[in-house]
């Protein structure tokens, strides 16, 4: 089972098992690998030669002190680090077997099979509640039927579906800050993808709209890959089922997340998770 | 810290000597005079505008002086409505061909072009704004209108079914040339300002886009230009006052014809060609030279009320961010 990336167009028997997978039931999920990856910002080497897999229908957590890569780390994923000028990749990353860095792939491929949230909710701010999940499907040319009931299914993914399904036509940005997150989480599955990148994804929410989204979580991995980077221990403790620890830009440890929070193998994630440094 | 201290230790309380307020109250005052300058000698310009062109309104009526068809020196009849159609028709096309090329150009540079070439490219598209409108209307006397009248006369025979454009006989200065050479000029101040409104676009917004696998225009269309809209509508007013009162480029190349034409291709006037070519003339005319006067008091008005409408769109752009 692979990922078509590249340009040209879906085979009927893809496009079926990509709709089979929007679908609740349980899928196979896909395995993102990292191989060596090294990122820069101009001259400043922020990711320094990491190895590390994610497994399917996993959380992985990505913790360590801040400016130690994790962010850059994930940017690297969906090939959004090279959005901003002056940056270079290194290495590989796979999504199953496919090489995201290889030239035959498409880069607005790679972003729909590989969705993302960031820190700050950032639904588009002209936009209403179902005009922002609807952003994404209408790229691709999803309309009419089709593209309410896909609003409809992402909404309800996100666990948003009940709080807004009266008023999809209000602006996104009057929903409370973790209203408006589940909105660009489920703005982010509206594309279908197979892994969902989150980028300290509660950091600028409240303790209970942060419980939401953690459930969320939870309950988004039955479908998706699902690597959440975070500075906030006790979340990544909650939430993941694997935890990678990075410090200055390289990957110290990683593994099944009670090991790493009760007895990790190198000190350093030892300090860091008993609340030493960072 | 320590020196604070010492001061206020010295001088024995906490209030500054009136000497030392000197400075902050002698610049409110000399500020507070200025604006009121200002809006003092607008409000003078206004009034004396008015009391000058009474006569002309006396004769013919606001209304009527406005809204006749009917501009004839020789006969003393003064309508102004050839001037403030030609005005309008030149306006409509410098908006028309100007603002998508502005909005092309603020978006190559801000979004586009290689890093490098941003400020180079600034900097010569703002330089367009530093040539003299009088050497503008030289380039369209000389150069715009001899070489673009066969291509004039093309799409005016290719387009013969669409009413004002199509079917004409494309006379050598006319409200297309001078809309043309219009959209030239406003083209830097548009431009300008898109990009600035462009820049604040938050990268948020940008990469939530991109991030759902929007290619560079579907982000332009996603998230840059809706959160834009606004301020380039803004810019586009900007633009379009700067149009109407435009004078000597558009005098030179208008063709100088006190009627309304019948096509886009036809020779007309403006507001403001029409006064700078009669003012001479008219020395010697007091109904002639009231009604140049009122002509620019309807000017005056029409560019206020344009300027009105722009800081309405500017302001419910702030509004709504």
């Amino acid at each position: 089972m692979t990922v078509s990336l590249s340009t040209h167009a879906e085979t009927p028997l893809e496009q079926k098992r990509r709709f089979e997978h929007g679908g609740t039931t349980m899928a196979a999920g896909h395995r993102v690998s990292l191989k060596n990856l090294s990122a820069w910002y101009e001259d400043q080497h922020a990711v320094k030669g990491v190895d590390l897999d994610f497994e399917p229908n996993k959380v992985t957590a990505i913790i360590g002190p801040s400016g130690c890569g994790k962010s850059t780390l994930l940017r690297c994923i969906n090939r959004m680090h090279e959005e901003i000028p002056g940056t270079r990749v290194e290495g590989e990353v796979l999504l199953d077997d496919q090489a995201l860095y290889s030239d035959a792939v498409d880069v607005t491929a790679v972003r729909r099979a590989i969705g993302m949230v960031f820190q700050k909710p950032n639904p588009f701010p002209t936009m209403s509640i179902f005009d922002n999940v609807a952003a994404g499907p209408r790229l691709s040319g999803t309309k009419g039927g089709d593209l309410r009931e896909r609003v409809e299914r992402s909404l309800r993914s996100a666990a948003l579906w009940d709080e807004v399904k009266d008023r999809l036509n209000q602006p996104g940005i009057g929903l409370s800050g973790g209203q408006q997150q589940r909105l660009c989480i489920a703005r982010a599955i509206s594309v279908e993808p197979e892994v969902v990148l989150m980028d300290e994804p509660a950091s600028a929410l409240d303790p209970a709209s942060t419980l939401r989204i953690e459930e969320l979580v939870e309950e988004l991995k039955t479908r998706y890959t699902i690597v959440i980077v975070t500075h906030n221990m006790q979340q990544a403790a909650r939430a993941s089922d694997t935890t990678a620890f990075m410090l200055d830009g390289e990957l110290i440890e990683a593994g099944p997340t009670e090991k790493i929070f009760t007895k990790p193998d190198d000190e350093r994630t030892e300090r860091y998770v008993s609340g030493k440094f960072g | 810290m320590a020196a604070s201290a010492a001061a206020i230790s010295q001088s024995g309380s906490l209030r500054g000597s009136p000497l030392s307020r000197l400075p902050d109250r002698a610049l409110r005052i000399v500020l507070t005079a200025l604006a009121v300058a200002i809006l003092t000698l607008i409000a003078f310009f206004f009034i004396r505008l008015y009391v000058e062109a009474r006569p002309a309104f006396a004769r013919f009526g606001v209304f009527g002086f406005t809204f006749n068809n009917d501009w004839d020196v020789s006969r003393n009849v003064f309508g102004a409505l050839p001037l403030v159609v030609g005005t309008l028709i030149t306006a409509a096309v410098a908006l028309i061909i100007g603002v998508p090329v502005a909005i092309a150009a603020a978006l190559f540079v801000t979004e586009l072009c290689p890093r490098r070439a941003r400020g180079p490219l600034t900097i010569m598209l703002d330089l367009l704004a530093a040539v003299p409108s009088v050497v503008y209307g030289l380039w369209g006397v000389f150069v715009l209108i001899p070489k673009l009248k066969p291509a004039e006369q093309w799409v005016t025979d290719k387009l013969h079914f669409i009413p004002f454009i199509g079917g004409a006989s494309v006379a050598g200065p006319n409200y297309f040339i001078g809309g043309l050479i219009l959209a030239i000029m406003i083209l830097p101040i548009v431009s300008a300002i898109t990009r600035e409104v462009m820049a604040t676009v938050p990268a948020d917004h940008k990469e939530a886009a991109l991030a759902l696998g929007a290619t560079r225009w579907e982000m332009i269309r996603t998230a840059i230009l809706p959160y834009s809209r606004a301020g380039i509508t803004g810019a586009a007013m900007l633009g379009l006052g700067r149009a109407i009162g435009e004078t000597i480029a558009v005098t030179l190349v208008i063709g100088n014809a006190p009627r309304i034409g019948s096509h886009l291709f036809d020779q007309g006037y403006t507001l403001a060609a029409v006064i700078a070519n009669e003012f001479g003339e008219a020395a010697n005319n007091p109904i002639h030279r009231a009604a140049l006067i009122a002509a620019g008091l309807v000017l005056f008005v029409l560019t206020l009320l344009v300027n009105a409408a722009a800081r309405v769109f500017i302001n419910r752009r702030t509004a709504l961010a």
